[in-house]
């Protein structure tokens, strides 16, 4: 492989994943990078953040002594909550998922492919975690916007033609946002929307197996 | 009618059984009924099959039932917080029915409400799709899931009243409630029994009718991923 391209760091990646937020909407951050992207809201964007443990309207990370046993994220952290936060049960946050209600997910991935599948919850016979409400929401959600890195620690894409581990959605992908920049997926292929910072489209579709149209 | 029992063994007396189907509440370890799952393990009922979101930690919620393996088969939708989980299930011990989580939390549901199965997109597509009868609707493929019923629900709330009546505090309502519902015993363990009369009707998050057996105790309501931040000095 070629020597590696860093392009943006993880908290770049979610700087930009937040430029996705639109203005009164209701969105589902997902755990890590994702989780990150509350912290660079562009100012005068209002959003309301779904936990899909049951609540609306989350706030940030309780002060040191504030820790709550019952008042966590879908990651299990300690969160607080916000003037506008209502609590409900599973069956009726899954309600809102299902039912079309959350404008956006913002979600990590393990591959993607050129058609919009998605892998994230999986890697049979080494990783056995599950997919939690990750099948829910891509299924459910009017955007899924997803954050990566876009290849391995070997360097290998993880932005390919087929997805080669289990799926946790097909063809249900809108936006990619990698280390290395922005892609939506069409007709045919990714479009390159965006170069990251110091990369080159030569980069970018260097390390990209999906095909790119446009 | 009061539904009161003096400790979680008592209000497990006669309902346990082996080869049982338990539907418990919970979301990682916040608003699990750990004190019923304690009196469980005290029972020593095995090949449980437990319809629970989470499956807990190494020794604590859930983990305490697979360490002394009671569990024959899980139907979760998210596992990675427990090693022993791992390795059993990874060594062909235990049985898993992965579930997505908001499919997990609407087969309970559905089960409660006497609906026997639904359709719904989540899935469709993938390895959880495979056997699945599919139906198109508006030109969108959908997949059908079957309601849960359970033998037992545990669940735990903050505060009942002597009727069964609950409420639940912040996030801890989680899958709760459609726990309760899918079982044809529901025992409740909660951190406080109030008078009757005191709970606020129009405010009950799962009225009393889904609640036969209450039990109220100290709960030591572990948190799994502390989280903070600092005061910034003025």
């Amino acid at each position: 492989m070629a020597d590696a391209i860093n392009g943006w760091d993880r908290t770049q990646i979610a700087a930009r994943a937040a430029l996705e937020l639109r203005d009164g909407t209701y969105v589902n951050l997902g755990i890590g990078i994702p989780t990150l992207v509350s912290n660079y809201i562009p100012a005068g964007v209002n959003v309301t953040l779904q936990s899909e443990n049951g609540m609306l309207g989350m706030g940030p990370f309780p002060f040191e002594g504030d820790e709550d046993p019952d008042l966590i994220n879908a990651g299990k952290q300690t969160i607080t909550e916000l003037p506008q936060t209502a609590y409900f049960d599973s069956a009726q946050s899954f309600a809102m998922i299902r039912g079309g209600k959350i404008a956006m997910a913002i979600l990590g991935a393990m591959e993607v492919s050129e058609t919009g599948d998605l892998a994230n919850w999986m890697i049979p016979g080494k990783l056995v975690k599950g997919m939690g409400g990750a099948m829910d929401l891509v299924a459910g959600v009017g955007r899924v916007v997803v954050v990566m890195d876009h290849t391995s620690k070997h360097g290998e894409s993880k932005v390919l033609r087929a997805c080669t581990l289990p799926l946790t959605g097909k063809a249900v992908v809108n936006r990619i946002i990698t280390n290395l920049g922005v892609l939506d997926v069409v007709a045919g292929g990714l479009k390159i929307v965006e170069l990251a910072d110091g990369v080159s489209e030569a980069d970018l579709r260097a390390a990209t197996e999906a095909r790119i149209v446009g | 009618m009061n539904k009161e029992y003096a400790s979680a063994s008592a209000a497990l007396e006669g309902v346990l059984f082996d080869g049982m189907t338990i539907a418990s509440g919970g979301f990682g370890l916040c608003g699990i009924p750990e004190l019923l799952i304690a009196a469980i393990k005290d029972a020593g009922t095995k090949d449980l099959t437990i319809a629970s979101n989470n499956a807990g930690v190494d020794g604590f919620g859930l983990g305490v039932l697979l360490a002394t393996r009671q569990v024959k088969k899980m139907i979760s939708s998210y596992v990675g917080e427990n090693a022993e989980f791992m390795r059993q299930y990874l060594s062909g011990e235990l049985e898993l029915e992965f579930t997505p989580q908001g499919t997990l939390a609407e087969r309970l549901r559905a089960g409660g409400a006497g609906i026997p199965g639904f359709y719904t997109k989540t899935g469709v597509g993938t390895v959880i799709a495979e056997g699945k009868e599919h139906k198109d609707f508006n030109g969108q493929t959908f997949i059908l899931e079957r309601g849960i019923l359970a033998d037992l629900s545990i669940v735990k709330a903050w505060k009942a009243d002597p009727s069964g009546n609950l409420v639940f505090r912040k996030t801890a309502r989680n899958f709760n409630p459609p726990a309760a519902t899918a079982g044809k015993i529901c025992v409740a363990e909660v951190e406080e029994i109030v008078p009757l009369g005191s709970l606020d009707p129009d405010l009950i998050h799962l009225p009393g009718i889904y609640v036969h057996r209450l039990i109220e105790g100290p709960h030591e309501k572990r948190i799994e991923n502390r989280t903070t931040r600092k005061k910034e000095s003025v």
